[in-house]
């Protein structure tokens, strides 16, 4: 799977080791691009009022991958930037790990930064992933599960 | 880097309890031994049946490539030698023929959990707990083990297995392994596949995620159910499990693919439940 992280240039992929920035970027080279835009989500060390210490990803793969890969075809379609690619950590982060990598290059900046933002808010929607934070107090917990018992929410846990 | 996997029937035994070729027994309208070999072809690059050389040139064997037993007396781990002696760079996903309810997501199951760097990945029996050595992943580092212990003098493929350094992983579908070794088993069983394939319940695999995952306390399972759709499925599911999630926040899949609560389910459906996502 990690051999993935260097040679390929699949539009997306799931990690199990961490995410080689360059050799993502490298397969977005292009010399027609005059712009490239990435965005790195990051594991945070607090969320709602609770100290993370660290998290754990979970992936129903075979649908993600295909749901990413459409999510990817939009952006390209959609704002006809040249360029780009995602990739999303899976297993056991630590506070400061990069958990999910989007890189976008195209002509002009525009496209660029439009195409990045709708790849990452597509893929925080749509895509079957899970967290589950522990925390320093030595509680866990699924994100955006734990109290949809009682109703469905609309609950949006940011990077950054 | 795992090694290539290839696939072993084993039905060389002498069925001295059946009374008739245990081989040639039909199952879901062809032969056992059929049976089985369709069941692996999805999940290796060559697929072989291990037979004793006076079977070599049976109607029903000789169809197939042959592995022959270089040992006569020691059973079915002479098969699993004789495999190893030609191929020995390779796994084995070995089978039993005579496994008349063995199903393709059980199988499936098997090879998604395989751990290459472990002497063999079996499931541990719903009957007694003990490792299935003829529905298994045989890793090539356990070809020394094996020559090892039949040089002791033993042979019994489930004894080495609970003594080795074995991946144990539980069967999705308790009855999968049941096998049949004699008329009366046989014909229980074809009940119980007659019961799976009737009109009235489906064979389903449901995957859980997350949250479910933890709840259902697995990550899949196999099942028979009357249920017709996710819907019920869902339902049905939470009458067994301490769900705590309204299905009003899950979507559904089946197959892959996002899917209806509502669209009727069929034989072989693999149905997963998508907890409120939260990647990125």
């Amino acid at each position: 799977m990690d051999a993935a992280n260097t040679s390929t240039s699949a539009p997306f992929r799931f990690v199990r080791e961490p995410i080689d920035v360059e050799a993502l970027r490298a397969t977005l080279a292009d010399p027609a691009c005059g712009g490239y835009a990435a965005f790195e989500g990051w594991v945070r060390d607090h969320n709602e009022g609770q100290r993370v210490r660290h998290l754990e990803y979970e992936a129903y793969e075979a649908l993600a991958v295909r749901e990413a890969v459409r999510i990817v075809g939009e952006a390209v379609a959609r704002f006809g930037v040249a360029h780009a690619a995602c990739a999303h950590r899976v297993g056991d982060l630590a506070v400061g790990e990069l958990a999910v990598w989007v890189g976008v290059s195209a002509p002009h900046r525009d496209e660029a930064f439009r195409a990045c933002r709708y790849i990452i808010d597509e893929i925080k929607h749509r895509l079957p992933i899970w967290k589950k934070e522990h925390y320093v107090n030595g509680d866990s917990g699924w994100v955006n599960c734990e109290r949809c018992a009682a109703a469905p929410h609309e609950h949006e846990h940011s990077h950054g | 880097m795992s090694a290539p996997l290839y696939g072993l029937v084993l039905a060389g035994g002498r069925s001295s309890r059946m009374g008739q070729d245990k081989a040639a027994l039909r199952v879901g309208g062809r032969s056992q031994l059929e049976h089985a070999m369709a069941l692996l072809a999805p999940h290796v690059a060559r697929a072989f049946v291990s037979v004793r050389a006076d079977q070599r040139a049976d109607p029903l064997r000789a169809g197939f490539e042959q592995i022959e037993d270089s040992r006569e007396d020691l059973g079915p781990i002479a098969g699993i030698i004789a495999a190893q002696q030609r191929f020995p760079e390779s796994a084995w996903l070995v089978l039993a023929c005579d496994l008349p309810l063995l199903d393709a997501a059980t199988l499936a199951f098997l090879v998604r959990e395989r751990a290459p760097e472990k002497l063999a990945t079996a499931f541990r029996s719903s009957h007694d707990a003990l490792p299935e050595p003829l529905c298994a992943v045989w890793e090539p580092a356990s070809r020394a083990a094996v020559a090892a212990y039949v040089a002791r003098g033993k042979s019994c493929p489930r004894k080495f297995l609970i003594g080795a350094d074995v991946h144990l992983i539980d069967e999705p579908n308790p009855r999968a392994l049941d096998n049949a070794n004699t008329p009366e088993e046989y014909a229980e069983a074809m009940n119980t596949r007659g019961a799976a394939a009737s009109a009235a319940t489906r064979r389903l695999t449901v995957q859980y995620f997350a949250l479910l995952r933890e709840q259902a306390g697995r990550g899949t399972e196999s099942l028979v159910t009357a249920a017709r759709t996710p819907r019920e499925l869902y339902a049905e599911l939470a009458r067994r499990y301490p769900f705590t999630l309204d299905p009003a926040v899950l979507r559904v899949a089946i197959n892959s693919e996002f899917g209806d609560w509502s669209a009727p389910l069929a034989e072989g459906d693999a149905v997963v439940f998508i907890p409120p996502v939260a990647g990125g």
